[in-house]
């Protein structure tokens, strides 16, 4: 499939806009302030949309969609149980922090509440996380582009050689997003995370409709797909009994607690959309409004995957890791949208440990898209895609250059300058750190291993940070000693209970036990929830140890940052759909509601 | 006066609705039996349009823009 004029004409009416939306915010940034927390003027649903929008990476959606397609609707758990809890949490209890401090940054408000050291060990991982993730967004951008061959036509005609779509979608993203960011900051990516939110709905909500519409509706993948990938809690009780290889209690705890809380309660990319707002009652709100949109994505993202393996005869699909078989063979529709994984070395099919051939899961949306979008919605797909690609990087872009500019730069290399000088250092770093992350794309293309390595370590320091900020908020005896010793060991803990244990099928390793192996899991999901909870205990144990054989802060430096030190935000006033409160509880009524439906 | 994102938000997706409805009704390209460009591109105009009210009604006084 090629792309026709029209394609073309609205992949380049969303570029235009999208700069436009750039430059019309550059008139506003001339400060530090507007520049790095976007002038702390932004009404509560523009924060709220770009708060979920800067989550919804291109990695999201295409990722979404192959565990949508491998793991079935139970993959809603990361929405459901593992997003609105913790937006719901941070929304209610812990923005009265970080919007109160003043604070510029998450490391920042480490270092009020505790000390340099722990700022400094939060900033440098957070600073390197950011790059590494959107340089590897990047690169999987950049290869599902070539691997979609919808610009093959085009660069053949202009004489280049088809290795130039993979430079091209790279330099193409990286220039569009320097220039909107280095004009506008922060208040330019979040406009248009607005935009990219909307533009994300328009191209993806199509493709369900027709997929839907293709497999029979709901009724029609329940009954293709047996009840194993139409449900999200049935064979919880046992991490045998489901697709995805864990029981319940690893989901709540390790996905619905440590991670998702670490996650959307801590991490800066996300936080940083909310610390916007021109109000703390809008920086209240912004993470509620979020949520009641968040937990409607997974019809978004997940079942495009679903719809994919309907149409698609898997191997495994009657899987022997699950003794629920599926009843029913499955018609053999023609090619199957989801294509069998091949080697690029060899270029022979991938086998599993049992010798079934692997499917290439990430190509299940894409690919489906392809199936089903002519010329024109064609256009609006990848524009969805683009979209997405661009809202992902530029998060990471504005939460890095905020905190290079002020928890590592203005901290340890030229403390006492005027804030022009930081407005220009943020825009020079701006520039600086969308070229390592096209130097980490290409790094990702050229040796895959050492990027699975560097997110596996810092997937490793995050573990634990939650105990943190959670210790910090709520317990005002905790120490900065305690906070600094809390968080090192539990990164030592993630490493040490990684390198004891291994997912089944696996080889020693990248995956797991490169000390020994003392136990074995069923699935890298469950292993994954496992080091998370591991980490997360070892650090909140150890914070609290720590933190009773030291010296607290004096409680009148804790006012604002810790919640027993700080006046209750006083009563809430205006329409009941304005309270923090009551919207935190409607959103938890409504995921409740989703999970029994699909119980 | 504040920067409304609804207006450039309102102006694209106009502009891709009409863009990709205009062409399906000349091409008439159908998937799954649905002639989706002319019908999404008019669900995305409409979308556009609407947004393009809200800024001129928050323009005029009558309706407070979503400020809070």
């Amino acid at each position: 499939m090629s792309l026709g004029a029209v394609d073309w004409g609205v992949l380049a009416l969303y570029l235009i806009f999208v700069l436009g939306i750039g430059v019309a915010a550059a008139r506003r940034a001339r400060s530090g302030a507007d520049f790095f927390l976007a002038g702390r003027a932004i009404p509560a649903w523009v924060c709220g949309l770009a708060f979920i929008s800067a989550n919804l990476g291109a990695q999201e959606v295409i990722g979404m969609g192959a565990s949508g397609a491998k793991y079935g609707i139970a993959t809603a758990h990361f929405y459901w149980i593992g997003a609105i809890p913790a937006m719901v949490f941070i929304g209610v209890f812990m923005m009265p922090f970080y919007y109160g401090s003043r604070a510029r940054s998450g490391p920042e408000y480490l270092r009020l509440r505790f000390d340099e050291k722990t700022r400094a060990l939060n900033a440098l991982s957070f600073a390197v996380m950011t790059i590494i993730s959107s340089g590897v967004s990047m690169y999987a951008l950049a290869k599902l582009i070539q691997t979609l061959h919808v610009f093959d036509a085009p660069f053949a005609h202009l004489g280049l050689p088809q290795a130039w779509i993979f430079h091209g979608a790279i330099l193409t993203s990286a220039l569009v997003v320097l220039v909107y960011i280095y004009a506008g900051g922060l208040r330019g990516a979040i406009y248009n995370e607005v935009l990219q939110f909307f533009l994300i709905v328009a191209g993806f909500a199509p493709l369900v409709w027709l997929g839907l519409k293709q497999v029979g509706g709901w009724h029609g993948l329940e009954a293709s797909l047996g009840p194993t990938y139409t449900h999200v809690w049935a064979g919880m009780g046992h991490a045998t009994t489901n697709r995805l290889g864990v029981d319940w209690f690893g989901v709540s705890m390790g996905l619905g607690f440590v991670l998702s809380f670490g996650y959307w309660c801590t991490d800066f990319l996300v936080v940083q959309r909310a610390m916007a707002a021109n109000s703390m009652s809008a920086a209240r709100r912004a993470p509620l409004i979020a949520a009641g949109v968040k937990m409607f994505v997974p019809f978004l993202v997940i079942l495009p995957g679903l719809i994919a393996i309907a149409l698609t005869a898997a191997p495994d699909r009657a899987s022997a890791a699950h003794p629920v078989a599926v009843a029913g063979a499955i018609q053999q529709h023609d090619p199957g949208v989801i294509p069998v994984k091949i080697d690029a070395a060899t270029g022979r099919p991938m086998l599993d440990a049992r010798g079934r051939p692997q499917l290439d899961y990430d190509l299940a949306t894409p690919n489906l898209l392809l199936r089903y979008f002519p010329t024109g919605m064609l256009g609006v797909g990848l524009t969805a895609l683009l979209a997405s690609f661009m809202s992902g990087m530029a998060g990471n872009v504005t939460a890095f250059n905020t905190v290079f500019t002020y928890d590592i730069y203005q901290a340890y290399i030229r403390p006492k300058a005027d804030d022009r000088h930081y407005l220009h250092v943020g825009r020079l770093i701006t520039a600086v750190g969308i070229a390592a992350s096209v130097a980490t794309a290409y790094m990702a293309s050229q040796f895959n291993n050492i990027m699975d390595l560097m997110q596996l370590v810092l997937a490793f320091v995050n573990a634990p940070v939650f105990a943190t900020f959670l210790l910090g908020m709520f317990w005002k005896r905790t120490t900065g000693h305690g906070a600094f010793t809390g968080l090192a060991a539990g990164i030592a803990t993630a490493a040490l209970h990684h390198g004891l244990t291994l997912p089944v099928d696996n080889l020693t390793g990248i995956k797991g036990g490169w000390i020994a192996v003392t136990h074995t899991y069923p699935s890298e999901m469950a292993q994954n929830f496992w080091t998370a909870i591991w980490a997360w205990s070892v650090g909140f144990a150890v914070t609290i140890a720590v933190s009773l054989a030291t010296r607290p802060k004096p409680a009148e430096e804790l006012v604002g940052l810790v919640y027993s030190m700080t006046p209750r935000v006083e009563a809430e006033r205006g329409a009941w759909y304005m309270r923090p409160v009551v919207l935190g509880v409607i959103m938890m009524v409504g995921v409740i509601v989703l999970d029994v439906i699909f119980a | 006066m504040t920067f409304d994102v609804r207006l450039p938000i309102g102006l694209l997706f106009l502009a891709i609705g009409l863009l990709v409805a205009g062409y399906g009704a000349v091409a008439q390209p159908m998937a799954a039996g649905v002639n989706i460009d002319l019908v999404w591109g008019l669900v995305m105009a409409g979308f556009g349009a609407l947004m393009l009210v809200l800024v001129a009604l928050a323009r005029k006084g009558d309706l407070p823009p979503p400020q809070d």
